[in-house]
């Protein structure tokens, strides 16, 4: 049974005897597929009597490569990390960092460390992975030139660039794009030099090619094509000059330069131990993964399989699985080649490339579709028929990469109008193929090599919701690319057994949002018990607990913390401040409008010092003290509450912050009071939970400084009065709010706000901002405006009269609790030691106190004992 | 089987229908009180090992399925109280025999 990308084949079970107590196997090279052969073998049961050393040249713990970029992007070591010390240790893998083997002296089968120590082995398993290829030109060892593939390249380019003006890559392939693409996020003037004619020469064609080296041009990248460098000298304006001509008339200063001119198996070892390499280099395994020695494997990049090296981690992590399977002797699993078919995007610009991308199948024919305005390219490479398809290429636009895959990998027939797969629909969305048309053998997950079939069994097994189903079968667990697809699968497979797919909001309560909080409200419920009693089951889950929480508190602004709320509460609420990742948290006074006197903030000065918190202006006018241990919250908040502060609610879903202008007071442009207005509805709403966070803001003329119509209200000063903006969101996909009315009065304006908010804590599904929320809501903004300007459902006398309640029942969450000693109580780390949790450590950086790495952790810990 | 059994904090600690953190033989423990529930009282690591941080005490409780879990604050994984197994992963954390008498809670080592 076998499918061209699940590539491992399932055979009888051989039924030969384990391995033998005490088998030491050695695994040589701790990256991603090393790795990965080291996490499945000690889950393994069969493996329980091996004893496992890993010896790994970079001194970092297996880190996840395909993400490297990202390094420059926010995560650092640590979030790349597959693993920890911790998990080798539980597992009794004796794990060797900065350990560099050198030698195999096959015949008294030992490895030779750089130290020169021997360790002897009965099983050896190679996963060296491979090296960027430097193009031997003269001039390629200068000082400030780069390769990129490890942690510490990334470093030595980061501090390179800090003062470079100008960086080029040589090298257009992905791995050469994807390096311009971080060097052009340096800030600095992006080059790309690649000797073939076009662009990802292996991946496109040339009309594909070209567009691509388009769009990148666009985006600012400049991109020389057919360019061969000669040498590297010193330049005049820049660090090197590339001399492209021979009589150095074309040339290119730049003061870094990356080599990214593709990869090379790390077969050195193999070789120098005899191992048998293929004619271009790579360690020859069969589909075991065994090389020509008996007792060796080599799986990921250093493997050469069929002629192949396969540069991508999925086919790695297949060969792990395979040469695993053959040294416990299950007979089960085999290595058969895999899909080099890729999706990605570069600097932003969508590229696809499937199969026989070139149209090299003899008889093969090409159906191509172009849009040089919109700047899109497709084409299908189709067998003589038209009946198969053979490959594709797409660059601009990756929306029918999935469903084109499919055809591909299952052979599925094409349809009679093949092109239509390619071609634009008039309403803009994509032919999808649907999932009822996959073969039950389809590869849905290609990463975890989920098929539909194993998806129908487990939710004929009993898993019913996607959730269920990623955790029996793991897909989409892996690089998350096929979500989509899952979910759809699911859902048909789900519908096929007549199950109907629930809008309910967990498994404890059969009803949506809106219809707990009609019972809620109609019902007069005033617990969460009461409400499971009467229309749930089970004992609640983290959906339905904060979720019903927030709309009792919604309906009857109760102190949240009371003994039967709290149980409902998120970390966040639970503490009224907002956890950090190192299980601090932080503190957010309320600075309504922004404004702020003196003495306030030498208080807040004050606290930060004595209490050591790192502080930071927020991105919504106010300041956050991060690093605060559970038990100092309450004195914390005492000093700040003694000073006039109140709650700022960070951490509730509730309203944030109002950001305002100083509007007419102070600004020559202004027309009104933007900031009383401001201060008024901060204090007006603030204590308001709903089904999202809020955010309003206040500009005092059309120049707009407080950034209105980005908010969920905004509210514009005019020379009539106030236009208000309504339902407007910044985050992860911004929208631009909607005028909702023009020349209001402040009577008017605070009467729309409260019906507007109102209508949507009463209608709006869980966690839906009021963005989403209005392009959810039949009939859009005429429907909206019809219900609070016209009062078309008679609701508005109920909506100002919730909102009424709401605001006379404030109370500042921080107050009520420090009154109350049980309440304080409950912010010890430890109800049996007054001691705090000695896992937190901080180190200093710029001046202040941040959470320290796991490795700095480890080497304070090392010096300490 | 015969188990040590170890005071670890007072039954007037603990609060009812969450967790709260203690500290035993050296060790955070995270104690849960569930009084309408039979067994009332459950004890889990209190440390995530996932987020990597001592805050297991600090999340939800809740059931999935009929299991009763509490689900980590930072990134939301859950963990079966009564045996320390993680739901998405295939991860179990330590967990102690837990009992109440006369006002004291004891663990087990
Ligand atoms: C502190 C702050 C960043 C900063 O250093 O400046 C911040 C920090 C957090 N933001 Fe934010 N956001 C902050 C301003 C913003 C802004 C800018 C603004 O408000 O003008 C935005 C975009 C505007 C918007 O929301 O429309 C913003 C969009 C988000 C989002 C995405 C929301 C969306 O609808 O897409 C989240 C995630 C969420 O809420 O689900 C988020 C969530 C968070 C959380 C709560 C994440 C978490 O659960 O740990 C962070 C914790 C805050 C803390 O620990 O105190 N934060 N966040 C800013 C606090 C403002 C304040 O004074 O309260
Ligand atoms: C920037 C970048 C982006 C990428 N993007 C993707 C992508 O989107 N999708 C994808 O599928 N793939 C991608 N890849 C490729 C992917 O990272 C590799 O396929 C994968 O890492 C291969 O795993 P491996 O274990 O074979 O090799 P590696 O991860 O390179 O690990 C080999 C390890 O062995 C060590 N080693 C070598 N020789 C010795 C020795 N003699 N002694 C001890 N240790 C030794 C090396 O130091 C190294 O740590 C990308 C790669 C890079 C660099
Ligand atoms: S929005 Fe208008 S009033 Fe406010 S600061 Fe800008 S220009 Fe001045
Ligand atoms: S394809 Fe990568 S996780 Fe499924």
């Amino acid at each position: 049974m076998m499918n061209k990308n699940t590539n491992l084949e399932v055979k009888q079970n051989l039924a030969e005897p384990n391995p033998s107590a005490n088998t030491h196997i050695i695994v040589v090279g701790n990256g991603m597929v090393g790795h990965h052969f080291v996490e499945q073998l000690v889950q393994h049961e069969g493996a329980s009597a091996c004893q496992v050393s890993v010896f790994g040249e970079e001194p970092h713990i297996a880190y996840d490569r395909v993400h490297l970029s990202e390094y420059f992007t926010g995560k650092n070591a640590q979030d790349l990390a597959l693993t920890d010390a911790d998990f080798y240790l539980q597992n009794r893998v004796d794990y060797y960092p900065s350990q560099k083997i050198i030698e195999i002296d096959r015949v008294a089968k030992k490895v030779v460390c750089e130290t020169g120590e021997t360790v002897s082995y009965d099983k050896l398993v190679l996963a060296t992975g491979s090296y960027p290829f430097v193009p031997p030109i003269d001039g390629h060892k200068r000082a400030n030139t780069f390769v990129y593939r490890t942690l510490e390249d990334l470093d030595a380019i980061r501090d390179c660039a800090k003062n470079a003006k100008v960086g080029t890559v040589v090298g257009g392939g992905l791995l050469g794009l994807e390096a311009a693409n971080a060097i052009k996020n340096l800030g600095l003037e992006t080059h790309v030099v690649e000797f073939a004619p076009r662009l990802m020469p292996v991946q496109l064609d040339e009309k594909g090619g070209d567009l691509l080296k388009d769009m990148i041009q666009e985006l600012g990248v400049k991109v020389h094509v057919a360019t061969g460098t000669r040498n590297i000298e010193n330049g005049e304006q820049c660090f090197h000059r590339m001399n492209f001509s021979e009589d150095g008339q074309e040339y290119l200063e730049t003061d870094l330069i990356v080599f990214s001119a593709g990869i090379r198996p790390q077969d050195a070892l193999a070789k120098s131990s005899g191992l048998v390499l293929g004619e271009r280099g790579g360690i020859q395994v069969d589909s075991h993964c065994l090389t020509s020695d008996k007792d060796i494997y080599a799986i990921g990049e250093c493997a050469l399989y069929e002629g192949r090296i396969y540069g991508l981690v999925a086919p790695g992590y297949n060969m792990a699985k395979a040469a695993l399977d053959h040294l416990l002797k299950q007979g089960e699993l085999e290595f058969k080649g895999a899909d080099m078919s890729t999706k990605l995007k570069l600097l932003g610009c969508d590229v696809g490339s499937i199969g026989d991308a070139h149209g090299q199948t003899p008889g093969s024919k090409t159906i191509v579709f172009q849009d040089g305005m919109q700047g899109c390219y497709r084409k299908m490479v189709v067998n003589q028929d038209a009946t198969k398809l053979l490959g594709a290429v797409l660059v601009g636009d990756n929306a029918s990469y999935d469903t084109l895959l499919q055809y591909y990998l299952n052979e599925i027939d094409l349809p009679s109008q093949a092109e239509s797969l390619i071609l634009p629909v008039s309403d803009g969305a994509s032919p999808a193929l649907g999932v009822d048309a996959l073969p039950s053998t389809a590869s849905i997950c290609s990463c975890l090599n989920v098929t539909k079939a194993d998806i129908s069994q487990a939710v004929a097994e009993g898993a019913l919701s996607l959730a269920d189903v990623k955790a029996v079968t793991k897909a989409s667990t892996g690089c998350g690319g096929c979500a989509a697809l899952v979910k759809n699968v699911v859902d048909n497979e789900l519908l096929a057994l007549g199950v109907e797919v629930s809008t309910d909001v967990c498994e404890h309560f059969a009803y949506t949002r809106q219809d707990l909080y009609n019972l809620i409200k109609v019902e007069s419920i005033k617990s969460f018990d009461e409400l499971l009693e009467k229309h749930g089951k089970g004992h609640g889950c983290i959906v339905c607990k904060p979720l019903v929480g927030n709309i009792l508190a919604s309906v009857w602004n109760d102190y949240v913390l009371k003994k039967e709320h709290v149980t409902l509460q998120d970390t966040n609420d639970r503490y009224l401040a907002n956890m950090q990742k190192d299980g601090t948290y932080s503190v957010v006074p309320r600075i309504p409008g922004g404004e702020i006197t003196p003495e306030k903030l030498i208080v807040i000065g004050e606290v930060a010092r004595d209490y050591k918190l790192y502080t930071k202006i927020t991105g919504g006018q106010r300041i956050d003290l991060f690093g605060a241990h559970l038990n100092q919250l309450p004195e914390i908040w005492e000093t700040l509450i003694k000073a006039g502060f109140e709650t700022g609610q960070a951490y509730g879903k509730s309203v944030r912050t109002v950001k305002s202008c100083v509007g007419s007071t102070w600004c020559r442009f202004g027309v009104n009071d933007s900031m009383t207005m401001a201060i008024d509805i901060e204090n007006r709403y603030k204590g308001l939970r709903a089904p999202h966070k809020l955010k309003f803001a206040v500009s005092g003329c059309t120049r707009e400084c407080a950034e209105a119509q980005s908010k969920d209200i905004g509210i514009i000063a005019t020379e009539g009065g106030w236009n208000l903006y309504v339902c407007g969101n910044g985050g992860m996909k911004p929208r631009h709010a909607d005028l909702f009315a023009t020349d209001l009065t402040d009577k008017e304006l605070i009467q729309y706000i409260d019906r507007v908010l109102m209508f949507y804590v009463k209608t709006a599904d869980r966690l839906q901002r009021t963005s989403v929320w209005m392009d959810s809501l039949e009939g859009g903004l005429d429907y909206l405006k019809s219900v609070v300007i016209d009062d078309s459902l008679g609701l508005a006398q109920e909506l100002e009269d919730q909102m009424a309640l709401i605001v006379d029942t404030f109370q500042c969450e921080w107050k009520t609790t420090l009154e109350d000693p049980q309440a304080v109580k409950a912010f010890r780390h430890f109800v049996n030691h007054d001691g705090v949790d000695e896992e937190v450590v901080f180190v200093e950086e710029r001046d202040q106190i941040r959470p320290a790495t796991q490795s700095e952790k480890n080497n304070l810990i090392a010096k300490a004992s | 089987m015969s188990f040590n059994w170890k005071t670890v904090c007072k039954q007037e600690d603990l609060i009812e229908g969450v967790g709260v953190a203690a500290l035993f033989e050296g060790e955070q423990v995270a104690i849960f009180y569930l009084p309408k529930l039979e067994p009332q009282v459950f004890a889990i690591a209190n440390w995530d090992p996932i987020a990597k941080a001592n805050v297991l005490s600090r999340g939800i409780v809740g059931s999935i399925n009929g299991k009763l879990v509490v689900s980590s604050p930072l990134y939301k994984q859950h963990f079966e109280l009564s045996s320390g197994q993680c739901i998405e992963e295939d991860i179990v954390i330590p967990c102690w025999q837990v009992s109440l008498e006369n006002g004291d809670v004891k663990l087990a080592s």
